[in-house]
C-alpha cells in the first residue's frame, strides 16, 4: 500500500511540471504586457520594472526562478495590485471559493447517492423515470444557465433569498445549488447504474437469503461497491466544480479565487493568472491522487503495483 | 450518420458482439435504428433537434428582422404577435427571436465544428498509439494522462483573452480540449483490430501499414466513435456558451446562446425573456443531444447488448 501510494506521488510529479510549464510558456507568448499603457514608460524606467520582475533574464532562468518561488509557496508578486503578493490574493480568495465547492460538492456527494440509490431500487417505476428525467435536465443546463433562473425565481420573484454578495449562510444557498446541480445528476446516473449492477449480485442475494433487513443490505453490503464508480468520478466532479465556480461567482458576486482569475486575465496580470491557473491545477492532481488512494483502499481488487 | 456506421458491416468484431444467431444477419446500420427507435425518449429527441436545426437555418431568413438591426421606438418590449417581435425585442431594440436564431447557428456550428477537430486528432492519436504498440503507445498514452489532468478551461480562456476572440480560434481550442477520451477509446479498439485475421489478410497482400490504419481500422471504429460524437457535441457546446457567457466567445454585433444568457442575466429584473428564451433553447438542445447519446450508447454499445 505504501509502495503504491508513493509511487502515485511520484507520478503525478511530471504532470505537475508539465502543468507549470504550460502556464508559464502560454503566457510568456502571450502578446502585450501588463505594463503596455497609452504613455509610452521611458525606456529607463521600463527596464527597471523589467529587472524588478526578472524580465530581463532569459526564458529558462525565468522559469527556474518561478519554479524555485513555488517551491516556497511564492507566486510571485502581482502585477497590477501592486501591494499584494499573488500568494495573498489566494490567501484572501481561496477560503471563500473552498467553502463554496466544499458545501457544493457535499451537497453533490450526498444526494447524488441518495438520488440514484432509490431510483435503482426502484428500478423502472414511475419514480425511478421521474428522477433520471431530472437527473437527466441538471445535466443538460449549465449552471451558468441555471444560475440566473434561480436567481430570477427565488430572489427576484419570491424575494426569499439574496442574489449574492456575501454575508451569512443565506447568501451561499444559491451559489451552492446551481454549483452543485449538474454534478448531483452525474453522480445520481452513476450511483443508479452501479447500484443496479451490484443489487444483482450474488453476495447481496446470500445477505438477503439470510434474512436481513432491506436497509441493512443497502447500507452494508451494496453502497460500498456501489459507490466505487462514483469515488472515481470526484477527480473529475472536482476539476468541474472548480471550474464552474468561475462562472457561479462571477453570477453571485463572490470574492472567491474566480473572479480574480477572470478579473487577472482581463487586466494582464501575468502572475495573478498563472498563479491561479496552478493553484487550481495542483489542487486537482493532488485531489486526483487522493480519489486513487482510497479508491485503491476500497476496492480490494486494485493491484498495488 | 447511418452513411458511416455502413462501413461496419463488413467487420467481424462489431457482428459477433451483435446477436447474429440468424442466418440473415443484420447491418449495423438497421440494429441501430431499431433499437434506436424502441427508446423513444432518443427517437423524439432526434426528431426535435432536427426540427431545433432546421428552424435556426431557414428562421432568420423568412424572419423581416435582421440580428443587428436596431429599433429605437421598440428598445426592450416583450414578447408579442402585434410588434412582431415574437421573443421580444433586447436592451438595443434588436429582435430576440432572430438572434436566438443566429446564436443557435453559432452554437451548433461550434459543436459540428469543434467536434470534428476533436474527432480528427482524437482518431489519429490513438489509432496510431495503439497501431504500432509497444513503447511508443507507452509514451503517447502517458502523455493523454498527463493532459488529462490539466484544467484545460483555464488555458483556453487564457487563449481567448489574449489572443482576441476569434471564431477559428474557438473552434480549434475547443476542439483541441476534447480529444482525450476520443484518443482512448480508439486506442482500446485499435488494440483488439490489429490482431484480426482482415488485418493480417491486408498485410500478407502487402498493404503498407499507414493504409491499413486508414483502410480497415478506422471504418471499423466508427461504430464506437458515433457515440462518443454524440456526447462530444453537447459538451462543447457547453464549452462555448460558457465561454461566450464570460464574454471570451464570439464578439457583437454577432451572437451565441452563452452570450444570448449572459445579456439575459443581467436585464432579467426588467426583461426576463431575454434571459428565458436562449436559455430554453440552449437547455433543450443539450437536453436533446444527451438523449440522443444515451441511446446510441445503448443502441451501440456491445457492453449493453444484455439489456
Amino acid at each position: 500500500m505504501l509502495r503504491f501510494a508513493l509511487k502515485r506521488v511520484f507520478g503525478a510529479i511530471p504532470t505537475l511540471l508539465v502543468l507549470i510549464a504550460l502556464a508559464f510558456f502560454l503566457i510568456k507568448v502571450a502578446p502585450g504586457g501588463p505594463f503596455d499603457t497609452d504613455r509610452r514608460i521611458p525606456p529607463e524606467i521600463e527596464a527597471n520594472l523589467q529587472a524588478a520582475y526578472n524580465l530581463d533574464e532569459p526564458l529558462y532562468i525565468q522559469f527556474g526562478l518561478y519554479l524555485g518561488g513555488l517551491l516556497r509557496g511564492d507566486f510571485g508578486p502581482s502585477f497590477q495590485y501592486r501591494d499584494y503578493t499573488v500568494t495573498e490574493l489566494i490567501a484572501t480568495g481561496f477560503p471563500v471559493s473552498l467553502r463554496l465547492g466544499g458545501f457544493a460538492m457535499l451537497l453533490a456527494f450526498f444526494v447524488g447517492v441518495a438520488v440514484g440509490t432509490i431510483a435503482a431500487l426502484k428500478q423502472n417505476s414511475f419514480t425511478d423515470h421521474a428522477a433520471m428525467a431530472v437527473a437527466m435536465t441538471g445535466i443538460s443546463i449549465p449552471n451558468f444557465v441555471m444560475a440566473p433562473l434561480l436567481v430570477l425565481l427565488f430572489a427576484v420573484t419570491l424575494k426569499w433569498l439574496p442574489a449574492g454578495g456575501l454575508g451569512d449562510w443565506r447568501n451561499f444557498v444559491l451559489p451552492v445549488i446551481a454549483l452543485a446541480l449538474p454534478q448531483i445528476a452525474y453522480i445520481a446516473r452513476l450511483t443508479r447504474g452501479s447500484m443496479i449492477e451490484v443489487l444483482r449480485a450474488d453476495f447481496i442475494r446470500t445477505a438477503r437469503a439470510q434474512g436481513l433487513p432491506q436497509r441493512t443490505v443497502i447500507i452494508r453490503h451494496a453502497l460500498k461497491p456501489a459507490l466505487l464508480p462514483v469515488i472515481s468520478y470526484l477527480g473529475p466532479a472536482t476539476a468541474a466544480i472548480i471550474t464552474g465556480s468561475v462562472v457561479i461567482e462571477q453570477i453571485f458576486g463572490v470574492p472567491g479565487l474566480g473572479r480574480f482569475f477572470i478579473q487577472g486575465a482581463l487586466n494582464r496580470d501575468y502572475t495573478l493568472v498563472m498563479g491561479v491557473v496552478v493553484f487550481y491545477g495542483v489542487l486537482i492532481i493532488v485531489f486526483n491522487l487522493i480519489v486513487d488512494l482510497v479508491y485503491g483502499w476500497l476496492d480490494p481488487r486494485v493491484q498495488y503495483q | 450518420m447511418a452513411g458511416s456506421t455502413h462501413a461496419c458491416n463488413t467487420s467481424e468484431t462489431m457482428n459477433a458482439t451483435a446477436e447474429t444467431s440468424d442466418i440473415r444477419g443484420r447491418s449495423l446500420s438497421i440494429d441501430v435504428w431499431e433499437t434506436l427507435k424502441k427508446n423513444r425518449a432518443a427517437f423524439v429527441a432526434t426528431l426535435l433537434l432536427a426540427v431545433r436545426a432546421l428552424l435556426v437555418v431557414v428562421a432568420p431568413i423568412l424572419n423581416p428582422y435582421a440580428f443587428d438591426a436596431t429599433d429605437f421606438d421598440l428598445i426592450s418590449v416583450g414578447p408579442s404577435l402585434s410588434t412582431g417581435h415574437l421573443f421580444g425585442t433586447d436592451a438595443l431594440g434588436r429582435d430576440l427571436f432572430v438572434r436566438t436564431m443566429y446564436g443557435g447557428r453559432i452554437s451548433l456550428m461550434v459543436g459540428l465544428v469543434a467536434t470534428a477537430v476533436s474527432l480528427i486528432i482524437g482518431i489519429a492519436w490513438g489509432a496510431t498509439a495503439g497501431f504500432i504498440g509497444g513503447r511508443t503507445d507507452n509514451i503517447m498514452m502517458r502523455i493523454v494522462d498527463v493532459l488529462y489532468a490539466m484544467p484545460f478551461m483555464f488555458f483556453v480562456i487564457l487563449l481567448m483573452v489574449f489572443f482576441g476572440r476569434s471564431i477559428v480560434l474557438i473552434f480549434v481550442a475547443i476542439g483541441a480540449i476534447n480529444w482525450l477520451d476520443m484518443a482512448r477509446i480508439v486506442r482500446g479498439q485499435t488494440l483488439s483490430l490489429k490482431e484480426k485475421e482482415f488485418v493480417e489478410a491486408a498485410r500478407a497482400g502487402g498493404v503498407s501499414d499507414v493504409k491499413i490504419v486508414l483502410r480497415h481500422i478506422v471504418p471499423n471504429l466508427l461504430g464506437v466513435v458515433v457515440i462518443y460524437v454524440t456526447l462530444t457535441i453537447p459538451q462543447v457546446i457547453l464549452v462555448e456558451s460558457f465561454l461566450s457567457f464570460l464574454g471570451l466567445g464570439v464578439q457583437e454585433p454577432m451572437t451565441s446562446w452563452g452570450a444570448l444568457v449572459n445579456e439575459g442575466a443581467q436585464e432579467m429584473e426588467t426583461a426576463p425573456w431575454m434571459l428565458i428564451f436562449p436559455a430554453a433553447f440552449l437547455a433543450t438542445t443539450l437536453f436533446c443531444l444527451n438523449f440522443i447519446g444515451d441511446g446510441l450508447r445503448d443502441a451501440l454499445d456491445p457492453r449493453d447488448r444484455s439489456n
